[in-house]
């Protein structure tokens, strides 16, 4: 599904980013990047997304099916919830009944029904973050790009939202790659989870996760889950 | 807020101005020198109640405001169309910003002089004060509107392979419009005192409210004068509103805060 081969990002003003990126994941995979902050998660993304070039190396994708969820929600002010769900269809051109139906379905997925004509001033993070990923899945993404995208909420909404993120998950069949800078954000929501090494990034863990999707928050107890969290804390202090 | 409180002050300040006015006028001025400033029953007796009075104020109004519209009208559309070139490169901005700072340092009563000479003393020439002085606040605050777009959004066009169009229209135009709300506010308080200073200087055919103005002031006809000088404070007082009312209808749905306006104030 994605595949980066030996991948060096360096900025044009000589800040060395990522150095060496390795790793393949299939379809039907999500993967969770787990990374201190300014460690080149972002880079990563946005050379997965091909929003920038590698200096070196060479990054395989086997689909042109990508959604990418910002840490921002980034919903535009003057639109009502319809309005931004339905805005990617819309700049794909398809036809009106087209974009409403799509944008409709994406709503009611992510439970917002009932709220398709508020302005996302009237909304709270947690469900500015649901129509953000609404409006990702009307496109019907293989590839989902998330970055930290739970980083800005508090931590209930949080664990609400990573589980019904693991729900979708199950209910549309996508790959994912999340970036995020907590360890059992991670381990909740990946079947893998790869850990990245301080600036300049590089892969220096790879962890599968023996839990079934969709999780349920039960498992943030299991011991199997301390554990694993435990080795992949370890590992990134290291 | 209960109705006493809404509309008790306000009211009792304006009972106090009226009462001070009667007392300068009575008390202060000599009966000979009344003149200067006539009751304010003198001015509503000669310039409302005789109809033809109030038709030649009116009409004088109506054709100001018409000017002052047209002038703004020409000046949105002259105004937008810069602020959009500048914001799609730097370097039309570079090539077209200095000249419009220019344009707006120049003192415009130096100008004036000069639009006579070219395009004679008739409406054409008012009508362009109006542009020149309704034009930077409009470049000004359309160009920093279509600037704020968040940089999340930029990305989010981009990622999606949105063209230069699509960005304007659905990013770009729709984000800046709290921002031209503000210009054209602005702008069109401008406009009026522009309609208003080009009739001093551009006399030939139908006189605006400002020729009146002059005119009476020359007949020591000051309850018209005085009529003439409130009646234009208030279109401007209305255009002022009208143009926040329709900015607020047309923003605030979604437009949490009020931007800081650029621009001189219309002084
Ligand atoms: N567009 C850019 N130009 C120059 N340097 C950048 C750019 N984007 C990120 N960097 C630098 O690359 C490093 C990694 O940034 P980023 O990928 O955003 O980290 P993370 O998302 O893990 O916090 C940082 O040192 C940052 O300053
Ligand atoms: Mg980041």
């Amino acid at each position: 599904m994605l595949e980066f081969s030996d991948v060096s990002k360096r900025f044009p003003e000589g800040t060395l980013a990522l150095a060496g990126v390795d790793f393949a994941m299939a379809p039907g995979e999500f993967v969770c990047i787990v990374g201190p902050s300014g460690a080149g998660k972002t880079t990563l993304l946005h050379v997965a997304a091909g929003l920038q070039r590698p200096t070196e190396g060479t990054v395989r994708l086997r689909t042109d099916k990508i959604g990418y969820v910002f840490q921002d929600p980034a919903l535009l002010p003057w639109r009502t919830v319809r309005g931004n769900v339905a805005l990617l269809a819309e700049l794909r051109g398809l036809p009106k009944r087209e974009r409403l139906r799509r944008a409709a379905d994406a709503i009611e997925l992510v439970g917002l029904a009932g709220f398709a004509h508020h302005r996302p001033r009237t909304l709270s993070g947690g469900m500015r973050m649901r129509v953000s990923l609404a409006r990702s899945l009307t496109l019907d993404p293989e590839l989902f790009l998330l970055d930290e995208p739970f980083g800005a909420l508090d931590e209930i909404t949080r664990q609400r939202l990573g589980g019904e993120l693991s729900r979708l998950f199950v209910a549309r069949r996508f790959a994912a790659v999340l970036v995020t800078h907590s360890v059992t954000e991670a381990v909740f929501l990946g079947s893998r989870v790869l850990v990245m090494s301080e600036r300049p990034g590089r892969i220096i863990g790879d962890f599968p996760v023996p839990f079934d999707h969709p999780r349920s928050p039960d498992v943030l107890f299991d011991p199997e889950f301390t554990g694993l969290a435990r080795e992949i804390a370890a590992c990134l202090a290291a | 807020m209960p109705r006493r409180l809404k509309w008790g002050p306000p009211l009792v300040v304006f009972a106090v101005v009226i009462a001070m006015w009667y007392a300068v006028t009575y008390l202060l001025l000599a009966p000979d020198r009344r003149f200067l400033l006539p009751p304010p029953h003198a001015i509503v007796r000669v310039a409302v109640l005789d109809r033809a009075n109030l038709g030649e104020l009116l009409n004088a109004l109506l054709l100001s405001a018409t000017v002052a519209a047209i002038g703004l009208g020409i000046a949105v559309g002259i105004g937008m169309a810069a602020a959009i070139a500048m914001s799609q490169a730097r370097w039309i901005e570079r090539s077209i910003y200095p000249y419009l700072v220019v344009l707006q340092t120049i003192p415009v009563l130096a100008l004036v002089p000069l639009f006579g000479f070219w395009f004679g003393f008739g409406l054409t020439s008012r009508v362009l004060v109006c542009v020149l002085v309704a034009l930077f606040p409009i470049v000004a605050n359309t160009l920093f509107g279509l600037r704020s777009v968040a940089a999340v959004h930029h990305e989010l066009f981009t990622f999606h392979r949105a063209g230069r169009w699509t960005r304007l229209v659905k990013l770009q135009l729709p984000a800046a419009l709290p921002a031209i709300f503000t210009g054209l506010r602005i702008s069109a308080g401008l406009s009026v005192i522009g309609a208003i200073v080009g009739d001093f200087f551009f006399k030939q055919g139908e006189p605006g409210i400002g020729i009146l103005i002059d005119v009476y002031r020359q007949r020591l006809q000051s309850e018209q004068l005085f009529a003439a000088v409130i009646l234009s404070s208030l279109l401007g007082v209305f255009v002022f509103w009208f143009f926040g009312f329709a900015g607020h209808r047309a923003t605030a749905a979604w437009h949490e805060s009020a931007l800081e306006p650029v621009g001189r104030d219309p002084t």
